[in-house]
């Protein structure tokens, strides 16, 4: 800790002026729906500015200490983490320590290429994780969910009919939208009109996440508001 | 060198991972696990990375007084003080051993102030977007459009008192229509085959692409330089 800022930052004051920051801040963002305009640019490249550091230092404490340096170098993490200073130093963290520094050398346009050795670790681990990962999760448990039994007895009549047609309708559902992912064979006569029920089932489903979608944005529209509205009143600070 | 050496190390790290799911055993016993921390600290350098170019674009803009020069500075201001914050631990109770976002340092009160409520505006903004666009979506024309505006419709008027009233007068044998059960079931059935066969999709197209990028058909993230 370089300042012992801890005080200042927690006073009244502190917050106050923090509330009043985020409220105007909040204010500029909102400005762009009348038109471009210089607040919205200040907002906007603030954000940029301080999202990239943010990323940066979450980054930095949460994996490049615990998972590098303090593999790398245990005896010198006393200050920051006590608690490994007496584990033995795991060599083999130089490589990811060697292609990340070879990662940085995007920045100097002479030696840009070595970058894609680290590019080619990031490529082969994401291929080599995704290959078993998604035949795995999504593509033989998808097919066995789906493959169940459409009768099942109901407590009631009809709810064992309407059990027996929400199964039918998902079978069908996910067959008919596969069918209109295949596109070696033309879109005619039965598989055309198959093919069509699929996009019916995919248009459901897209209506569906689009609601959510909304939803979700109103909601934090609704917060934004709602912290507009306790800055005006001054129940915030 | 700049093109091979790549190759080979995506072939290799690729085909071990895979080797290490069918033979759980040593060598390979753990090396998915420590291939990710690998992963994950790399990921960690291309946010360095992405720091340095946002840094050198900036400073570009300003040294050369380009267009819109002065929110460079901004920027600029902006991430060193937030870097700055998070990297010194400044006002972090318990010193350099404390938590770096803990209550009373200056990181999480940049963030409280300046990127939560940035970030939080900044979506619900697209809020307003999402509208018009829906103005243009909604507009039933064809039977297809149909569909996707009955069931965002049915989806969002669920959590409102509108969805409620609107329906719930339905006799019993109609209930499967009142708007919260029929949204339930848009969700569960339609939503779930639809979103069901858009995963087993993009399940076979994840794995013919990693098969093409271990066997170095694919190889345009490599770029074009060196070709040849």
């Amino acid at each position: 800790m370089i300042l012992d800022a801890q005080p200042i930052l927690s006073s009244p004051l502190a917050n106050a002026v923090g509330v009043w920051i985020a409220s105007l801040l909040t204010l500029m963002i909102f400005s762009f729906l009348y038109k471009d305009n210089p607040f919205y640019k200040f907002a906007e490249h603030l954000f940029v500015g301080v999202s990239a550091a943010y990323w940066m230092c979450v980054g930095f404490w949460t994996t490049l200490i615990p998972n590098m340096i303090a593999r790398l170098w245990p005896s010198h993490m006393g200050g920051v983490l006590p608690a490994v200073v007496g584990n033995q130093r795991e060599w083999g963290y130089v490589i990811p320590l060697v292609l990340g520094l070879i990662l940085l050398t995007r920045l100097v346009t002479r030696i840009a290429w070595l970058s894609r050795w680290a590019m080619g670790f990031v490529i082969g681990f994401a291929a080599g994780t995704n290959f078993t990962r998604y035949l795995q999760s999504d593509f033989v448990s998808q097919i066995h969910s789906t493959m169940v039994p459409i009768y099942e007895p109901g407590a009631t009549t009809a709810a064992t009919i309407g059990n027996i047609f929400s199964q039918i309708v998902i079978v069908g559902g996910v067959v008919s939208a596969l069918i209109y992912f295949y596109f070696s064979k033309e879109h005619k006569g039965i598989f055309g009109r198959t093919a069509r029920v699929g996009i019916w089932v995919l248009m459901a489903a897209f209506g569906a996440s689009f609601g959510y979608t909304v939803m979700a944005r109103i909601s934090l529209l609704t917060g934004r508001m709602g912290f507009i509205i306790q800055w005006i009143s001054g129940s915030s600070w | 060198m700049k093109r091979t050496v790549p190759l080979i190390i995506t072939f290799f790290v690729g085909i071990i991972l895979i080797i290490a799911m069918f033979v759980p055993h040593d060598p390979f016993y753990g090396l998915d696990s420590k291939f990710s921390i690998f992963y994950d600290v790399i990921a960690v350098f291309a946010f360095i990375l992405g720091g340095g170019n946002l840094l050198k674009v900036h400073f570009y803009k300003i040294q050369n007084r380009r267009r819109d020069w002065k929110y460079s500075i901004v920027t600029v201001s902006g991430f060193f003080l937030m870097l700055g914050a998070g990297l010194l631990k400044i006002g972090v109770p318990g010193g350099w051993s404390g938590d770096y976002q803990a209550d009373g340092s200056l990181f999480k009160y940049l963030y409280d102030a300046a990127f939560q409520p940035l970030q939080a505006t900044m979506f619900s903004l697209l809020a307003f977007f999402v509208a018009s666009a829906s103005y243009r979506a909604f507009r039933a024309k064809t039977r297809e459009a149909t569909i996707l505006l009955v069931a965002a419709f049915v989806i969002l008027l669920r959590p409102t008192p509108l969805g409620y009233y609107l329906t719930f007068w339905l006799p019993k044998p109609l209930q499967f229509l009142h708007i919260p059960n029929l949204s339930t079931w848009i969700m569960s059935v339609p939503n779930m085959a639809g979103q069901r066969a858009i995963m087993i999709g993009i399940a076979l197209g994840i794995v013919s692409t990693s098969l093409r990028l271990m066997l170095g058909i694919e190889r345009s993230y490599l770029g074009t330089e060196g070709k040849g």
